[in-house]
C-alpha cells in the first residue's frame, strides 16, 4: 500500500515537473518584442510601438487567462460576450443535439440488437453514414433546416448518434443467450426482457458508446460554431482568431480541453459504477 | 365623396369607372379593397394613371385587354419601358408606425461595413425608433445563408451578391434588394514581403492569389486587372477563396503570394510586416461600389415602414462616415471586440487615409476608403458583364431589368432628397476603369472587346 501511495506521489511530482519544464522552456523560447520608443511616423503606423502578433509567452496566455476567468459573464452585446456565457452556450448546443441523439439511437439500437433482420438491413445505411465528417452536412443543414441554431444542433445530433447506436446493438446482441432464455422460462414479457435482463447486461457497452459519442460531439462544436458564428467557444476563437490574438486563442484551446475532460469523466465514473454492479 | 380610380388597374375584375361603395351588380359581386394607407392610395393612383392614359382612360379596352394578358405580364411590361420606380419609389415619404423594431442585421467585420456597424454604438438606428442587433458573421456564404432563410431582416452583402441571389447563381433564386450601398474604394492588392520585386503583374505567372468570395468585387477586380495585364486568371494565376481573417496568416505561412481583400486585412498585413500595399483598387476604378445593405424583397413589400426607417439610418450614417472629420471617432467607435475586434491604429489608417504603405512611405490618400450610398444601376450592369465574361452565369442577360430590379436607386434617392443630401438625377452613367470607358448602353458590346474571358 505505501509503495503505491509513492508512486502516485513520484507520478504527481513527474507531472508537476514536465508541466515546469515545458513552460519554463516556452517562456524562454519566446524573444521578448523591442518596443520602439523614439519612432517616425512610418515606424508608428507599421505597429513598432505595439506588439507583432506572434505566439505568446505563457505568462501572457496566463495574464489572459486571469482577465477572461475573472468576469466570465459579462455581456457586451451580441458580439462580445464573457467566457462562461460562450462555453455555456456551446454546452448547451451540444446536450440539446446529443440528448436528441441518445432518444433516438438507444431504443433503436436495442431493436437493431435484438432482430439480426433488422441489424442487416439497417447496417449499410449505418456504414455509409456514419463516416461522413459532421461539418459535410452544414451546408444542407442550412439550406433545409433554415436556422443556424438548429442547424449546429442538427450537426451534433448526426455525428453523436453512430457510436450509440453501434455499442447499443452490439452489446444488446452480446448478452449470452442463456439469459434470455432463462427469462423467457419464466415467461417473461419481451418488454420486461429487455428492462430487466438485456438492459443490465448491456449497460456497459452502451456507456461506452455514449462516452465515445459526447467526445465526438465536443470535438464537433468548436468546428460548427467557427462556422455559423454567433456564440460559442467555436465562435470565440474565431473571434479572437479574426483579431491574430494567439493568447486569447490557445487560452480557449485550453479551456475546451478542460471542459472536454470533465465531459469525459462523467462517463467514466458512470461507466465504472456500472461495470463494478455486474 | 366617391373614390375614383383605386381599383387595382393591372386586374381585368376591377371597374376603375366605379368608385368604393357602389352598389351596382358588377361591383358588389368583387368588391374593391381600398388599399391600406394613404402613402399606398398615392401609388396606387400613379399606376392607375398611367394605365388609364395608356388606353385612351377607356375602361371597356383596358379591362379586355388585361384578361387576355394577365395583369401580372402587363405591370412587368410597363415597368419595362417606363421608368415607374421613378415616379413610385417603394420607400415611403412619411413613415407610419413602424411594424417591427427589434431587428438582426448581419456583417461581416472589415471596414466596408463600417456604416451599418457604427449606426448600432453611435445611435443612428435609434434615432430612426429601431433596436437594431448587429451580428458578426464569419463568412460571406453564412451571410447569404442566413438571409436566405430569414434569420437576418437584412445584411451587409458584397454589391454583387444581391445580383446573383436573385438570379439564382451559386445558390436558390430569391428575390433581393439593395437601396444602398456601403463603401465606394477600400481595397487594395497586397503582396507578401518576399515578392517585392514583383511589381509588374506581367512577373505574376504561377502566383496565388486570395478573394474573400466568388460573387464579389474583389474577385472581378483581381481578374479584370490581371487580365489588362495579358494574364488569364483562370490558367496563369490562381484564385482562391480565402475568409478575409485567414489571409493575413495564409501570407505569412507562403499558401498565398497575394490577395485582394477588404480591409482591415490589407493594412493588417502591413502592420505585421508580412505584406506591402501594391495597389489600392481605387486606382484601378475611382469609387467603385464594393460592400452594400440589402434586404430580402420581401422585407420592403411586407414591412415597407420599418423598411424606410432602416434605410433612413443606414443613409444617415454612410453620409457621417463620408466626412473626412469623423473619421477618427468612428475608427475608434467600430474597433473593440464586439464589432471589428482590431487594434485601433490599423482601422484609423484605414478610414483616415494616412497609412504606412509597407514599402517605406506614408501615404496620403483620404477617400482610400469612401462612403456614398446610391445604387448606380450602371455598376449593377457592369458586375453583371463581368459575372457573364467569367462564366458566373451564361445566355442571355437582361442586364437593365435584373440591376433596376435589385438596385433599388429610386429608393436611396427619396430618402438622401429626404435627409437633405444631394442625390445623382440619374441611374446610369459610364463610368472609367483602368483608362476604358464601360458605357451601361451597350454591356454586349463591351464584353466582346475583352481578349480574355470565358462566356462570351
Amino acid at each position: 500500500m505505501t509503495s503505491t501511495w509513492s508512486d502516485n506521489r513520484r507520478a504527481a511530482l513527474l507531472s508537476v515537473l514536465i508541466l515546469a519544464v515545458a513552460l519554463l522552456a516556452w517562456e524562454m523560447a519566446i524573444p521578448a518584442q523591442q518596443l520602439a520608443t523614439e519612432m517616425t511616423e512610418y515606424e508608428r503606423l507599421m505597429g513598432g510601438g505595439s506588439a507583432r502578433a506572434g505566439i505568446p509567452a505563457p505568462s501572457e496566455v496566463a495574464v489572459k487567462a486571469w482577465e477572461q476567468l475573472s468576469n466570465p459573464f459579462y455581456d457586451a452585446g451580441p458580439n462580445d460576450k464573457g467566457i462562461g456565457i460562450q462555453i455555456a452556450y456551446s454546452l448547451g448546443r451540444v446536450l440539446t443535439g446529443y440528448g436528441m441523439a441518445a432518444i433516438i439511437a438507444i431504443p433503436l439500437g436495442f431493436l437493431i440488437g435484438m432482430s439480426p433482420v433488422a441489424y442487416k438491413a439497417l447496417n449499410p445505411f449505418i456504414q455509409v453514414l456514419r463516416p461522413i465528417s459532421p461539418l459535410a452536412w452544414m451546408p444542407l443543414a442550412l439550406f433545409i433546416i433554415q436556422d443556424s441554431e438548429a442547424s449546429a444542433i442538427f450537426v451534433i445530433f448526426i455525428c453523436s448518434i453512430w457510436p450509440m447506436l453501434l455499442n447499443t446493438a452490439f452489446g444488446v446482441s452480446g448478452v449470452r443467450q442463456d439469459w434470455v432464455n432463462v427469462a423467457r422460462t419464466h415467461e417473461l414479457g419481451s418488454l420486461r426482457t429487455a428492462l430487466t435482463v438485456i438492459l443490465p447486461a448491456a449497460a456497459p457497452t452502451i456507456i461506452t458508446g455514449m462516452r465515445i459519442s459526447i467526445g465526438i460531439a465536443w470535438l464537433v462544436i468548436v468546428a460548427a460554431e467557427m462556422l455559423v458564428g454567433g456564440t460559442g467557444i467555436g465562435y470565440y476563437v474565431w473571434n479572437e482568431w479574426n483579431n491574430l490574438d494567439l493568447a486569447s486563442v490557445i487560452f480557449s484551446i485550453l479551456l475546451i480541453g478542460v471542459t472536454g475532460m470533465l465531459l469525459d469523466s462523467v462517463f467514466a465514473v458512470l461507466q465504472r459504477r456500472l461495470t463494478y454492479a455486474e | 365623396m366617391t373614390i375614383r380610380a383605386l381599383g387595382d388597374p393591372f386586374s381585368a375584375q376591377t371597374d376603375l369607372r366605379h368608385g368604393a361603395g357602389c352598389a351596382c351588380t358588377g361591383c358588389r359581386a368583387t368588391p374593391q379593397s381600398l388599399p391600406a394607407s394613404p402613402e399606398a392610395m398615392i401609388e396606387r393612383a400613379v399606376e392607375s394613371a398611367i394605365v388609364r392614359s395608356m388606353f385612351g382612360h377607356s375602361d371597356v379596352s383596358r379591362r379586355s385587354f388585361m384578361g387576355m394578358l394577365g395583369g401580372g405580364t402587363m405591370a412587368a411590361a410597363l415597368a419595362s419601358v417606363l421608368p415607374l420606380d421613378q415616379a413610385k419609389a417603394a420607400v415611403l415619404e412619411s413613415l407610419g408606425p413602424l411594424e417591427k423594431t427589434d431587428l438582426a442585421i448581419g456583417f461581416v467585420p472589415i471596414t466596408c461595413a463600417t456604416p451599418i456597424i457604427m449606426a448600432e454604438p453611435m445611435g443612428f438606428y435609434s434615432r430612426y425608433g429601431l433596436n437594431v442587433s448587429v451580428i458578426k458573421t464569419a463568412g460571406w456564404a453564412v451571410a447569404r445563408d442566413k438571409s436566405l432563410s430569414g434569420e437576418y431582416d437584412a445584411s451587409h452583402m458584397l454589391t454583387p451578391m444581391p445580383l446573383a441571389m436573385t438570379m439564382g447563381a451559386g445558390s436558390t433564386a430569391q428575390p433581393f434588394i439593395m437601396p444602398a450601398v456601403e463603401n465606394i474604394n477600400g481595397q487594395a492588392i497586397v503582396l507578401s514581403n518576399e515578392h517585392l520585386d514583383k511589381r509588374d503583374p506581367a512577373q505574376w505567372k504561377g502566383l496565388t492569389f486570395g478573394v474573400p468570395f466568388e460573387y464579389s468585387m474583389h474577385n472581378f477586380l483581381l481578374r479584370y486587372y490581371v487580365a489588362e495585364h495579358g494574364l488569364d486568371p483562370d490558367q496563369d494565376i490562381q484564385i482562391r477563396v480565402v475568409p478575409p481573417p485567414d489571409m493575413v496568416a495564409n501570407l505569412r505561412a507562403g499558401n498565398l503570394d497575394g490577395f485582394l481583400s477588404p480591409d482591415p486585412f490589407n493594412q493588417r498585413a502591413v502592420w505585421e510586416g508580412i505584406g506591402f500595399i501594391h495597389l489600392l483598387t481605387k486606382e484601378l476604378w475611382e469609387g467603385h461600389p464594393c460592400c452594400a445593405f440589402a434586404a430580402p424583397a420581401r422585407f420592403a413589400t411586407e414591412m415597407p415602414n420599418t423598411y424606410g426607417a432602416l434605410l433612413r439610418a443606414i443613409i444617415d450614417a454612410t453620409q457621417y462616415a463620408s466626412d473626412p472629420s469623423n473619421r477618427t471617432e468612428i475608427a475608434a467607435a467600430i474597433a473593440p471586440a464586439n464589432y471589428l475586434n482590431q487594434p485601433v491604429p490599423v482601422i484609423e489608417q484605414v478610414l483616415t487615409g494616412t497609412f504606412a504603405d509597407g514599402l517605406g512611405e506614408v501615404r496620403q490618400v483620404p477617400d482610400r476608403i469612401d462612403f456614398d450610398p446610391f445604387p448606380w444601376q450602371s455598376m449593377g450592369v457592369w458586375i453583371l458583364t463581368q459575372m457573364k465574361r467569367w462564366g458566373y452565369i451564361e445566355g442571355d442577360v437582361d442586364y437593365r431589368g435584373i440591376a433596376e430590379q435589385v438596385y433599388l436607386a429610386a429608393d436611396a434617392r427619396t430618402v438622401m432628397q429626404d435627409l437633405g443630401y444631394e442625390a445623382p438625377a440619374e441611374n446610369y452613367r459610364t463610368h472609367d476603369i483602368m483608362g476604358k470607358t464601360f458605357d451601361p448602353a451597350d454591356p454586349e458590346g463591351y464584353l466582346s472587346s475583352f481578349a480574355i474571358g470565358r462566356g462570351a
